[in-house]
């Protein structure tokens, strides 16, 4: 089978044809879901602001449920197995194993995401994202979800197969570069993520049909969040490899040590799945020693990796920079940085962002008794926009601007907004993600339409302070919304009317990696000389004195509550 | 050694890692014992840990045992749906009832004693979300969770309902009173 090759004249980088048409394809149908995912969050956000109050209840819970599959499911999976392709084919330089099955991947998720849509909007399947039963969806809801499940595993699976191709046709030597490790980590927690989702959604479809007459209702919830929470930890390592692509391709970084970021890695590997517990902690159905050697993801080893990736990425910026002479004093490394390259801007929000504000709150909410004091308030989802939205999808809004000109051979239109972007939509969601702590920590509860009551037996009156975080939730929402809204009329704009670029020669066999190039300089560069980096260790000792504080402090908080035994 | 190719240096594994990365690393490592230990150390010597006693329960089974208990210790009415009020004994066993869409009965409790709660739901999940003081329980139904509460400050609780229900559920509110 001939393989045609192009080696991208401004990056170095080489695409098999094939994998560059899959990635261009599976990133575009992603955009396309964010595109809906967004304007079902402006419905939200304008819902949940209590002076608007848009929508009717109904309305509200079909909008919410659409939602958290088009955000969380759709959009992260179709850019995810661009990310792989990538990181696989592109990066090792190797044809993309099994073309065919790619494409019948991705057309399973496309049907299945709009199926799973369809049964939304039809409004027969307003169960939200979780779905947990007893309450029942349309079939198809379910359906749908296991065709996008069944599709991404055969991306994952390609994924590995091109693993295997580059080792056969030996286009690398040594290991596996970090960012394919790093991707490779996420497939295979996928694998178990996705196994899981088979575990639960396939008898709830059978449920659903009438073929079983009933799924335990604390069962369901357990399988379920090894699918749920496991999958937002794809995104994790994901996102992670994204953040060491960024700092080699910015910066010509390296890692500190190879040695020490893979063994990262491989803690999410050995302990990521355990974060289904992280749901369960206020359940009655689990004892106290299973939640909490879970939720600590056995004695929190994953978050002990995350600390490492949290530390090695700016540390390897740092000390790149400091190599290039920006040696002054403790931060001009960081102040010296290319604040106005969107890639690395955003780059940097997401690792800052997800470290402080989604890690720290993570942790303490992921604390088994202080779990009580938050579980199911908007505190949740306040959390996993600093995780999912700051992590995760900044990162990938962050690596589209460079793979735009490289992967779709178009300059980015009005670059001028273009820097403006990861400011705009990564504060506003740093912030959206704080006041919806705030509310949640006065105890404001998430998927409820009326904060209110009416229609209710009796009155409760939230304090003052929970409407105005309600408040500031809606102001800072839109905003995010227009922060992301940007991002897809640039992404868009510039796909259809940005300049054409050249996109290279194209060769049939691989060639070697042009010296001139970004990827290659950062290749060679070096020795095994250790740079220090005190303007990281800084930056890691302020992020830890936040999390000391911040955990103890809500252990004061549950210590005022009612005695519970 | 780049992160988007691979190492130069083939045996990277041999390469030592430096100390301030060796620090931080342990600096992590402890305090994720740390955390560890205080989830344990809280529930040896801490005042708020959920309860482990768990029952299956059907809905007939549980509705029947909040009837009864709702029969023995009403002391009276409130609103116009006639909810009732239910004392139970100082340090005694009391229910609450999660259904489509309200907590069932009212309770009165008195600070400083120590209550056994049996919280189920009979139709989907509920969360029980008791507000001002802001504890927040998952409620499932079939499992029937008894968990032990002591009041602290008199006042007029509200039970907010936080697991999404259907189309009532911003009108599952609950109450309870403590004297």
């Amino acid at each position: 089978m001939a393989t045609t090759y192009r080696t991208c004249p401004r990056t170095g980088l080489q695409f098999d044809l094939d994998a560059d048409k899959l990635m261009r394809w599976n990133a575009v149908a992603g955009v396309l879901w964010l595109l809906v995912g967004g304007i079902t969050a402006l419905l939200v956000i304008l819902t949940r602001w209590p002076a608007i109050k848009l929508l009717p209840a109904d309305q509200f819970y079909l909008i919410l449920t659409a939602h958290g599959i088009d955000m969380l499911i759709l959009w992260i999976l179709f850019f995810e197995m661009a990310v792989l392709y990538f990181a696989s084919s592109t990066l090792l330089r190797c044809r993309i194993a099994t073309p065919k099955v790619a494409w019948l991947g991705f057309w399973l998720m496309v049907v299945g995401g709009i199926m799973t849509n369809v049964a939304i909007f039809q409004g027969s399947s307003s169960v939200m994202f979780t779905s947990y039963v007893p309450m029942q969806a349309a079939p198809h809801f379910y359906l749908g979800i296991i065709l996008v499940a069944v599709g991404a595993l055969l991306g994952t699976g390609v994924f590995f197969g091109t693993l295997v191709v580059a080792k056969k046709d030996k286009t690398y030597t040594g290991s596996l570069p970090l960012v394919t490790f790093g991707a490779m980590t996420a497939a295979i927690i996928a694998v178990f993520t996705i196994a899981s989702g088979a575990a639960i959604l396939i008898p709830t479809f059978a449920w659903s049909m009438g073929w079983i007459k009933e799924i335990d209702a604390q069962l369901y919830r357990m399988v379920w969040w090894a699918l749920g929470h496991s999958s937002q930890q794809v995104n994790v390592a994901a996102h992670v490899s994204i953040w060491y692509l960024v700092a080699a391709v910015a910066f010509g970084a390296k890692p500190l040590s190879e040695k020490v970021s893979r063994f990262a890695f491989l803690l999410y590997i050995l302990f990521l799945q355990l974060a289904s517990a992280h749901h369960l902690l206020s359940d009655p159905g689990m004892s106290a020693e299973w939640k909490v050697l879970n939720t600590s993801y056995f004695m929190y080893f994953a978050v002990l990796a995350s600390m490492i990736h949290g530390f090695t990425v700016p540390g390897a910026i740092e000390a790149a920079q400091r190599k290039k002479g920006f040696n002054n004093g403790l931060f001009e490394w960081l102040r010296k940085a290319p604040w106005g390259n969107p890639v690395f801007s955003g780059m940097f929000i997401s690792l800052v962002g997800f470290g402080f504000i989604g890690g720290i709150s993570g942790v303490v909410l992921g604390t088994e008794q202080i779990n009580m004091l938050m579980h199911n308030t908007f505190y949740v989802p306040g959390h996993f926009h600093a995780t999912v939205v700051v992590g995760t999808t900044l990162a990938f809004m962050s690596i589209t601007y460079l793979l735009v000109p490289t992967l779709f051979k178009r300059e980015m239109i009005f670059p001028k907004l273009c820097q403006i972007q990861p400011y705009l939509y990564g504060l506003s969601m740093i912030v959206l993600s704080l006041v919806m702590m705030g509310a949640g920590t006065l105890g404001v509860s998430r998927r409820h339409w009326d904060m209110a009551f009416s229609g209710a037996p009796f009155q409760y009156e939230w304090p003052g302070a929970a409407y105005l975080m309600m408040g500031l939730t809606g102001i800072f929402g839109v905003i995010a919304v227009v922060g992301g809204a940007l991002w897809i009329l640039l992404v868009v704009g510039s796909l259809l009317f940005g300049k054409k670029l050249d996109g290279g020669a194209t060769h049939d066999k691989p060639v070697p990696i042009p010296d001139q190039s970004a990827a290659a300089a950062a290749s060679h560069t070096g020795s095994e000389e250790h740079v220090k980096v005190p303007g990281t260790v800084v930056l890691a000792i302020t992020l830890l004195t936040c999390f000391v504080l911040y955990y103890f402090v809500n252990w004061k908080y549950l210590s005022e509550v009612w005695g519970l035994s | 050694m780049s992160a988007i190719l691979p190492p130069s240096e083939r045996l990277w594994w041999k390469t030592p890692i430096s100390s301030q990365e060796w620090a931080w690393i342990g600096i992590a490592f402890v305090w994720a014992m740390i955390m560890f230990v205080m989830m344990v150390y809280w529930h040896i010597n801490g005042k708020q840990n959920l309860s482990n006693e768990v029952y299956k329960t059907t809905t007939e089974m549980f509705t029947a045992k909040t009837e009864a208990f709702v029969k023995e210790n009403t002391i009276r009415t409130e609103t116009e749906q006639n909810i009732p009020v239910v004392k139970p004994n100082a340090n005694g066993e009391a229910f609450l009832l999660a259904r489509l869409w309200a907590w069932y009965p009212i309770l009165e409790l008195e600070a400083g004693k120590t209550y056994k709660i049996h919280l189920s739901a009979v139709d989907y999940n509920h969360g029980f979300s008791l507000q001002p003081t802001n504890i927040n329980i998952q409620v499932i139904p079939g499992y029937e969770h008894v968990v032990k509460m002591t009041p602290t400050k008199a006042g007029t609780y509200a039970i907010v309902c936080n697991e999404y229900c259907g189309i009532g559920h911003h009108t599952m509110l609950g109450r309870i009173y403590v004297k």
